[in-house]
């Protein structure tokens, strides 16, 4: 049986997290997951600016801070903190904790390459509009190959303390442990889906254990020290989903089930570089306190393509909010959007979008929202998109002016005109899995 | 017998693009057949009016008593080009509770 815990679902994740998974209790390997379909673009801007950069900055700083510990157990860390400069971002672990042996996984960048690619006749079409990548290749900022488990393994095999990858699936930080500890092979289906599985359930930290849980969440103890997920895995693909004793949060199979079915597709294709797993095949039981076991699952063989993550310049957005007080507050935030638009259209500005929300009305919930008879407060906020940066500048200069010129009650303005965006949007494609090649490198 | 949904099943909610997921879960397992019966994609799809602009599919997962719905073109957009404040449909689990079922463990008759 191995122990792999996950301490951080996205860049920004707690920090205290991984440090106290390494010091409350035992686990082997340690997954970090810095990298959201948009973080890529991020990264990419940084290293284009200073190419020491490119890479989730608060990995190296983490790493020293644990560093004794994982080296004196055992501990392996996995993480997709590389970004687009995975060797930058070993050589400042390496800086900062010069005890450790670091290795990364290289080969999911792609940014020197799309033109070639489209050169040989990769089109790389947008998998949710069809629009071929050549329509918007001179606005590329990012492009990475999603990687799978056994790179990530085979980077473990070198006896590395840190492995860091650059864009490799979420799930794969958890596989990869298990290929790794049980020897499994690319044919093993049924077990690859299930560490495919573990790691879904754990790729989002706390979101397993009691974070952003519905059931009964007045009665989840300890949120403020809630325990970060670890899976016990076995070499048979069966696995226990718990926490450390004595933290906070709540494991149970409830709790279990609604982070299986959190950004899920078809439940029976959930494809990944590495298997195709089936999520109607999955058995839960609650085996005792905090312990969840889950069992039977079923998958497929890896599919011929690999999932490509995007990133191009789009344009420009800004958001501005004001706040109006009873009497009548949504009847004066409606008055004053009206007046807004009005004088938008009179200064002839182009947007793509100009969208509204009442927040306080119905801002989440639309028409499924409650309506409150003439609520305490309603804030206004609109938004507007663009191509052109003057527009959407002008925009913000339109707000404000209502708390003095438009109904009254007008305020919450005291950050002044809100600032002005650029908008990087995110492109999936596919691409031939043959294209990409994957190699290990120890950054001595 | 009318409930809201929050009295049988709990939810979750995330985004894919300007796609949003949410994942109806059964409190008890014997309640399933009911979520099947009673929670449609054509009762989620009115659930959420002009907030959702494209198709509902429903998926089943009989073996955790769930079931899984995809709103396309549900985000305005989605991911950094949305400008709503529930860019990533965090909140869309949520609202879906309050749909009006028929909690009755047979269909009523017609």
């Amino acid at each position: 049986m191995i122990r792999i815990a996950n301490g951080q679902g996205f860049w920004g994740d707690w920090l205290e997290a991984p440090v106290r998974l390494v010091e409350q209790g035992p686990i082997d390997y340690l997954a970090l997951d810095y990298l959201a379909e948009i973080t890529m673009s991020i990264v990419q801007k940084q290293k284009l600016a200073d190419p020491s950069l490119g890479y989730a900055r608060d990995f190296p700083p983490l790493i020293a801070r644990i560093a004794r510990p994982i080296r004196e157990r055992g501990i392996k860390v996995v993480a997709n903190a590389g970004g687009v400069n995975p060797i930058a971002c070993a050589r400042e672990v390496r800086r900062l904790a010069p005890g450790l042996k670091v290795a990364v996984v290289l080969g999911d960048d792609l940014y020197d390459r799309i033109g070639d690619l489209l050169a040989r006749g990769h089109t790389m079409q947008n998998m949710d509009t069809g629009e071929p990548l050549a329509s918007i290749k001179d606005r590329i900022l990012s492009a990475n190959a999603y990687i799978g488990a056994f790179p990530v393994a085979e980077a473990l095999a070198t006896g590395a303390d840190v492995v860091i990858a650059g864009r490799c699936t979420d799930t794969a930080l958890a596989l990869a442990p298990m290929i790794h500890a049980f020897g499994w092979s690319p044919d093993q289906h049924d077990l690859l889906a299930a560490g495919t599985i573990a790691g879904h359930i754990i790729e989002c930290g706390a979101q397993c254990t009691g974070g952003n849980c519905q059931v009964d969440w007045q009665s989840i103890p300890d949120m403020a020290n809630i325990g970060y997920p670890i899976v016990e895995a076995e070499s048979d693909g069966t696995f226990i989903v718990t926490k450390h004793e004595g933290t906070g949060g709540r494991v149970h199979s409830d709790v279990v089930k609604e982070q299986l079915l959190y950004e899920l597709g078809d439940p029976q294709n959930y494809i990944t570089p590495d298997c195709i797993a089936d999520f109607t095949s999955i058995q839960l039981a609650d085996i005792g306190p905090g312990r969840v076991r889950v069992s039977g699952i079923r998958g497929g063989p890896r599919p011929p393509m690999l999932k490509v993550s995007i990133s191009y310049a789009w344009g420009y957005k800004a958001i501005g909010t004001l706040v109006y007080s009873w009497p009548q507050a949504f009847q004066k935030a409606q008055a004053a959007d009206a007046i807004v638009r009005q004088r938008l259209a009179h200064l002839g500005l182009s947007f793509d979008e100009i969208y509204t929300e009442y927040l306080g009305v119905n801002a989440c919930h639309g028409p499924a929202a409650q309506r409150i008879e003439d609520p305490a407060e309603v804030q206004l906020r609109i938004g507007v998109r663009g191509a052109g940066r003057k527009d959407i500048d002008r925009f913000t200069r339109e707000l404000v002016p209502l708390v003095l010129n438009g109904p009254p009650t007008g305020t919450g303005f005291g950050d002044g005109r809100p600032p002005v965006r650029e908008v990087v949007a995110y492109w999936p494609a596919l691409l031939d899995r043959s294209e990409i090649t994957t190699h290990v490198e120890v950054v001595e | 017998m009318k409930i809201p949904l929050s009295q049988i099943a709990h939810t979750r909610s995330g985004d894919k693009g300007d796609m949003v997921n949410i994942g109806v879960i059964a409190y008890r397992p014997g309640d399933y057949p009911i979520l099947v019966r009673e929670v449609t994609a054509e009762r989620v799809k009115a659930h959420f009016g002009d907030l959702v602009k494209g198709t509902v599919t429903r998926y089943e997962l009989p073996n955790l008593g769930a079931l899984n719905f995809l709103l396309d073109e549900a985000l305005g957009g989605g991911g950094t080009l949305s400008l709503r404040i529930d860019a990533q449909g965090k909140t869309f689990g949520a609202a879906l509770l309050r749909l009006e079922i028929d909690a009755s463990s047979h269909p009523p008759q017609q």
